[in-house]
C-alpha cells in the first residue's frame, strides 16, 4: 500500500524523544488554551523541505501509529512522508474526512477544503480533525481580532498567506459548535491554535 | 476522651508499609513460601490472576499472589499495573482451540461425542471431605496417575463441528478479520459494544460477579436456558505474525478453558429455528469462569438476536461496566480515603435543615399553645 | 511546614529505574496528550481515553495521575492536595510518586507551584496565570446521579439537554426549600456543556470563573477527560428566585483565624467540643507565619505539622 521508505537522506526527528516531546506539548497545551498566543517549538528541528519546524514538532509530538494522518498532496510521496512515517509510524490516509491530523499549506487552500475534514460527531465532538496550515508568518497579515474561551478581552494575531475564505468558511463550521474544526498555523518555529470556540474578525469589521 | 488528628502522611505511610512486609511473611519460624511453590500448588490462584490480569506469565502471576498475601484480586491489580507498563507489539493470530491438546472435555448434550469424554484433573467427582492427609508435615507421597496406553487424538472435534452438517446449532458469528480487534486496554468501554469487545470485557471480568450474574440468569432473571455444548481445557498454540516477516511464528503452548453453551432459539421469519451460542474462554484451567462467561456472553446477545429483556444479566451497560474487578475494588475501597471536605459540606447542610426543622415545630407549638389558651 | 523554596527530591540511580519517565510510556503520553487538547477546544465536554492502570487503585487519583504523567517535565514545581492538605496521606503518596519517577521538585507553596493535582479541593489563593490545575475526578458525568446510562446521558449532552437537571434542582427546592448539591455542584461551562467540577465544595465553584489558570481534569477508572481553558465563563446552576450560594461559617480557623476560607471539622473530645481548620493547610500555615492567629492558636494540631517539617528537613 505504500511506497518503502527511503531512508538515505531521512533527516532526524527530536533529539531526546522523551523530553523534546514533553516541552513541545506544554506549548501547545499554552497555545491551545489560550488561542492567539503565538508558542515557539521545533526550534531544534530540521525537517524535510515542505514542512516546517513547528508543524514537524506537532507530529512528532502528537502523532503515531493510532492516528491517521492526511498529507495534502503536494506533500505525499516524497521526503516529508518519509520522514513522518519512520518517526511517528502514523498510517495515512486519502481521506481527509477520516483523519485526526490533516497537515496542509496555505498557499494550496482552496475553497471548500475545510469541510472535507471531520467536524466530529454531535456525541463525540473530539473525533473532528486538527488541521495544521504552514504560512509564512504570523505578523504580517491582515490583522485578526480574538475572541472566546482562553482569551481574558481580546487577542489579535496577524497570519501571513491565508484566503479570505478559509476564515469565512471555518466561521460557518465552528458556527455549529460542538461541530467543527480545530487549527494550528505553523511558520518555521511559530505556532498559534485556533480551537473551534474561537471567535474571530478582521480588525476594524 | 481526647481524640488525636491524623496529620503527618509521609512517616505513617513508610511505618505501615514496613509492618504490611511483616504481616506479609508470618511467622519467621515457618518457612517462607517460594514463588516456584505458589506456581507449581496453588494454580489456580495463578490462572485466575492470569485470567483476569489480563496477562499470561505464571511465575509473576505467583509472585503477585504471594506479595499479595494471597488476595487475589490485588494480586490481580499488581499483575495489571504491570501490564500496563509492557510495550505492545501486536496481536496474535486467532487461537484454534480445535487443535488444542486437550487434557479434559466434557459435553452436557451428548452421552458420547466424537473423541470421547475426557474427565481430566477435576475436583467434580470428588467428595468435598477434608484430607488430612494433605495437612501431615513433610512429603506424602503421590501415586502417579495411571497413563492410558492410546494416545489423544491431535483433534477432537468441537461441539460446533459435530453440529456443523445439520444446521442445528448456529455458525460462527462472521468477524471481520481485516478489523483490528477492540482492545479495552487501549480504549474505553463504548456502546453499544461488539462481541470482541464484550468477550474481552467478560474474559477480563471478575469471576464471582460473572457466577452471580450466570446464576441469577439460571434462576429466571434473564434465561437462556442454558445447556452445556462443551467445555474443554488444555493447550492451544499462540501464533504471532510480524508484518515484516509475513508469516506466523508460534509464541508458546498456554493452557486455556473454553465453554460453548448451547440455547435454544425460536426462530424468525427469516430464520429457522436452531441452536445458539454463549461463549466463554479463560487462560489456564477456569471452569467456573469459562461457563459462568459463555451464559453471561448469551444473555448479552439479546439486542443482536432480537430479543426484549430487562434483567440484569442482559443489560450490557449494566454488565459491562461493572465487571472489572480492578476498577470496582478501587472505587468501593476509595472511600475510606479522606472525605472531610464533602463530609463538612454535607454536615453543614444537614444541621441547618435541623435547625429550621426545630424552629419550625416550636413555632408551630408555641402557636398551638396559644389557640388553646385562647 | 511553609516550603519556602522548591526542593528536588532524592532520586533513584538511573540503574535503579524500572519505568521509564513519568511512569506512562510514550504512546500513552500521546494519547492522553491529544485528549487534553480536544478537551481544551471543547471545554466541559467529556473526551473518552484510553485509561490505563496506574499503580494505585482507581479511585485513588488515577485519572490526575495520568494527566499529570503526560504533562509534567523536569522544570515543573509540582503540589499534590487531598481535600485541601498537602500532608493527607493519598497526597503524600501521589507527590511522593512524581518526585521519584518525573524528577521535579515539589512544593507545598500553591504560588510557586506549576501543577497542581488536587482531590476535592481549588486552593484559596487565587490561581495563577501559567498554573496548571489537575483534578482527580471519581464520577466525570454530572447527570450520572440521575441516569444511570451512559447512552442516555451521552445524548443528553450532545443535544445540550439539561431539563432533568433543572427539575431535580427545583425538586430539592420543593423539598429542602433550597438546592441540597453542596459538593460536585453542577456547572455550565461557556454556557453549552454541564459538567461536574469534581466534588469540590460549592465554596470553590465561583474559583473556576474566568481564573487564569488551565483546569484539567481526569477520571482514570470512568475513562474520561475534560478541560476548562483560562478565562472561561463558568456558572454554578441555579434559578432566579434561588441564586447560588456558597457556604459560609460562623466560625473562623481556629488556627490562623481566617474568615474567607473553607474550613474543617475537627472532633476534641466526645463531648460535643470541635474546632474549625483551615481545610487548605498551606493557606493556613502562611497566614500563622505571618503572625495571625485563631482562638485556639497554640493547639496541638499545629505542632504536629511543625514536627514533621523538623524531622523531614
Amino acid at each position: 500500500m505504500h511506497a518503502p521508505l527511503n531512508l538515505a537522506e531521512l533527516r532526524p526527528g527530536f533529539s531526546e524523544p522523551v523530553r523534546d516531546s514533553q516541552s513541545a506539548f506544554r506549548a501547545l497545551l499554552t497555545a491551545t488554551a489560550q488561542p492567539g498566543t503565538v508558542v515557539e517549538l521545533g526550534k531544534a528541528l530540521s525537517p524535510p523541505s515542505g514542512l516546517n519546524q513547528a508543524a514537524a514538532a506537532v507530529l512528532l509530538t502528537l502523532a503515531d501509529q493510532d492516528t491517521l494522518v492526511w498529507l495534502e498532496p503536494g506533500l505525499r510521496g516524497g521526503a516529508v512522508e518519509s520522514w513522518l512515517r519512520f518517526h511517528t509510524s502514523c498510517p495515512l490516509s486519502d481521506q481527509p474526512e477520516h483523519a485526526a491530523f490533516a497537515v496542509l499549506v496555505s498557499a494550496s487552500l482552496t475553497s471548500g477544503m475545510l469541510s472535507g475534514f471531520n467536524q466530529g460527531d454531535a456525541k463525540y465532538p473530539d473525533l473532528a480533525t486538527t488541521v495544521v496550515v504552514m504560512v509564512p508568518d504570523l505578523h504580517s497579515g491582515p490583522a485578526l481580532v480574538l475572541e472566546g474561551p482562553g482569551i481574558e478581552n481580546v487577542a489579535e494575531i496577524a497570519p501571513e498567506g491565508l484566503p479570505e475564505f478559509f476564515w469565512s468558511e471555518r466561521a460557518d463550521l465552528v458556527a455549529h459548535f460542538q461541530f467543527g474544526i480545530d487549527v494550528m498555523l505553523c511558520a518555521e518555529a511559530a505556532l498559534v491554535s485556533i480551537p473551534r470556540t474561537t471567535r474571530i474578525q478582521f480588525k476594524g469589521e | 476522651m481526647a481524640y488525636v488528628a491524623v496529620k503527618g502522611g509521609e512517616r505513617a505511610i513508610t511505618n505501615a508499609h514496613a509492618w504490611l512486609g511483616e504481616v506479609r511473611r508470618g511467622d519467621v519460624a515457618i518457612p517462607e513460601l517460594s514463588v516456584a511453590q505458589i506456581r507449581e500448588q496453588m494454580s489456580l490462584a495463578v490462572d485466575r490472576v492470569m485470567a483476569e490480569g489480563s496477562c499470561y506469565d505464571p511465575d509473576l502471576a505467583a509472585l503477585a499472589i504471594k506479595q499479595a498475601r494471597g488476595d487475589l484480586p490485588e494480586a490481580i491489580f499488581l499483575l495489571r499495573a504491570y501490564r500496563t507498563t509492557l510495550p505492545r507489539f501486536g496481536a496474535s493470530r486467532p487461537i484454534e482451540t480445535a487443535d488444542m491438546a486437550v487434557q479434559r472435555r466434557v459435553s452436557a448434550a451428548f452421552k458420547d461425542i466424537p473423541g470421547g469424554q475426557v474427565l481430566g484433573p477435576t475436583f467434580d467427582y470428588t467428595h468435598r471431605l477434608l484430607d488430612f492427609k494433605l495437612a501431615a508435615e513433610g512429603g506424602h507421597e503421590v501415586p502417579p496417575a495411571p497413563v492410558s496406553e492410546d494416545l489423544m487424538p491431535t483433534q477432537l472435534a468441537t461441539i460446533a463441528q459435530v453440529f456443523a452438517h445439520e444446521g442445528l446449532l448456529e455458525a460462527d458469528p462472521v468477524t471481520d478479520s481485516d478489523k483490528p480487534p477492540y482492545d479495552l486496554t487501549r480504549e474505553p468501554m463504548a456502546f453499544p459494544a461488539d462481541r470482541d469487545q464484550r468477550l474481552q470485557a467478560l474474559a477480563r471480568g471478575d469471576e464471582g460477579f460473572l457466577l452471580s450474574l450466570a446464576y441469577s440468569s439460571q434462576r429466571g432473571w434473564g434465561s437462556t436456558h442454558p445447556l452445556c455444548g462443551e467445555i474443554r481445557m488444555g493447550e492451544v498454540c499462540v501464533g504471532f505474525m510480524p508484518d515484516e516477516l509475513g508469516f506466523e511464528i508460534e509464541l508458546a503452548d498456554l493452557p486455556m478453558t473454553e465453554c460453548i453453551m448451547l440455547s435454544g432459539f425460536a426462530g424468525s421469519a427469516e430464520q429457522a429455528p436452531q441452536y445458539t451460542r454463549g461463549y466463554g474462554l479463560t487462560f489456564g484451567h477456569n471452569e467456573r469462569k469459562a461457563m459462568s462467561m459463555s451464559i453471561v456472553d448469551r444473555a448479552l446477545r439479546g439486542r443482536e438476536l432480537g430479543e426484549e429483556g430487562q434483567a440484569p444479566c442482559q443489560d450490557e451497560e449494566f454488565v459491562l461496566y461493572h465487571s472489572d474487578v480492578v476498577e470496582a475494588s478501587g472505587f468501593v475501597q476509595h472511600l475510606k480515603l479522606p472525605h472531610y471536605v464533602d463530609f463538612q459540606a454535607d454536615l453543614q447542610f444537614l444541621r441547618r435543615l435541623r435547625r429550621e426543622f426545630f424552629d419550625a415545630q416550636s413555632k408551630a407549638q408555641a402557636l398551638h399553645m396559644k389557640e388553646a389558651a385562647e | 511546614m511553609i516550603a519556602t523554596e522548591a526542593h528536588a527530591r532524592p532520586n533513584a540511580a538511573p540503574d535503579e529505574r524500572y519505568y521509564t519517565y513519568a511512569y506512562l510510556d510514550e504512546q500513552t503520553k500521546r494519547m492522553i496528550r491529544r485528549a487534553i487538547l480536544k478537551a481544551l477546544a471543547i471545554p466541559g465536554y467529556q473526551v473518552p481515553f484510553g485509561s490505563r492502570e496506574m499503580p494505585v487503585p482507581y479511585g485513588w487519583g488515577t485519572g490526575g495521575i495520568q494527566l499529570t504523567a503526560a504533562i509534567i517535565g523536569p522544570e515543573d514545581v509540582y503540589k499534590c492536595i487531598d481535600q485541601g492538605a498537602d500532608d493527607t496521606t493519598n497526597a503524600v503518596s501521589i507527590r511522593r510518586f512524581f518526585a521519584t519517577v518525573a524528577d521535579v521538585a515539589t512544593t507545598e507553596d500553591t504560588s510557586e507551584a506549576t501543577i497542581i493535582q488536587s482531590r476535592h479541593r481549588i486552593p484559596e489563593q487565587p490561581l495563577a496565570d501559567g498554573q496548571i490545575m489537575v483534578f482527580q475526578v471519581p464520577q466525570p458525568e454530572p447527570l450520572r446521579g440521575l441516569e444511570p446510562r451512559e447512552t442516555e446521558t451521552r445524548a443528553m449532552h450532545a443535544y445540550a439537554e439539561y431539563g432533568l437537571q433543572y427539575v431535580s434542582l427545583y425538586e430539592n427546592i420543593s423539598a429542602y426549600g433550597r438546592i441540597a448539591a453542596t459538593a460536585g455542584y453542577p456547572v455550565m461551562i461557556d454556557e453549552r456543556y454541564l459538567m461536574s467540577p469534581s466534588p469540590i465544595p460549592k465554596f470553590d465553584n465561583p474559583k473556576m470563573h474566568m481564573n487564569p489558570a488551565i483546569l484539567l481534569f481526569g477520571a482514570g477508572r470512568e475513562k474520561r477527560i475534560y478541560a476548562v481553558p483560562p478565562f472561561t465563563r463558568v456558572r454554578s446552576l441555579d434559578f432566579e428566585d434561588y441564586p447560588f450560594e456558597t457556604q459560609s461559617w460562623d466560625e473562623v480557623c481556629a488556627l490562623c483565624g481566617a474568615n474567607d476560607s473553607y474550613l474543617d471539622e475537627v472532633v476534641l473530645d466526645d463531648q460535643g467540643q470541635h474546632m474549625f481548620v483551615c481545610s487548605d493547610s498551606h493557606y493556613c500555615a502562611d497566614r500563622r507565619a505571618k503572625g495571625h492567629a485563631g482562638p485556639m492558636a497554640g493547639h496541638a494540631l499545629a505542632h504536629i505539622e511543625t514536627e514533621i517539617a523538623v524531622e523531614e528537613a
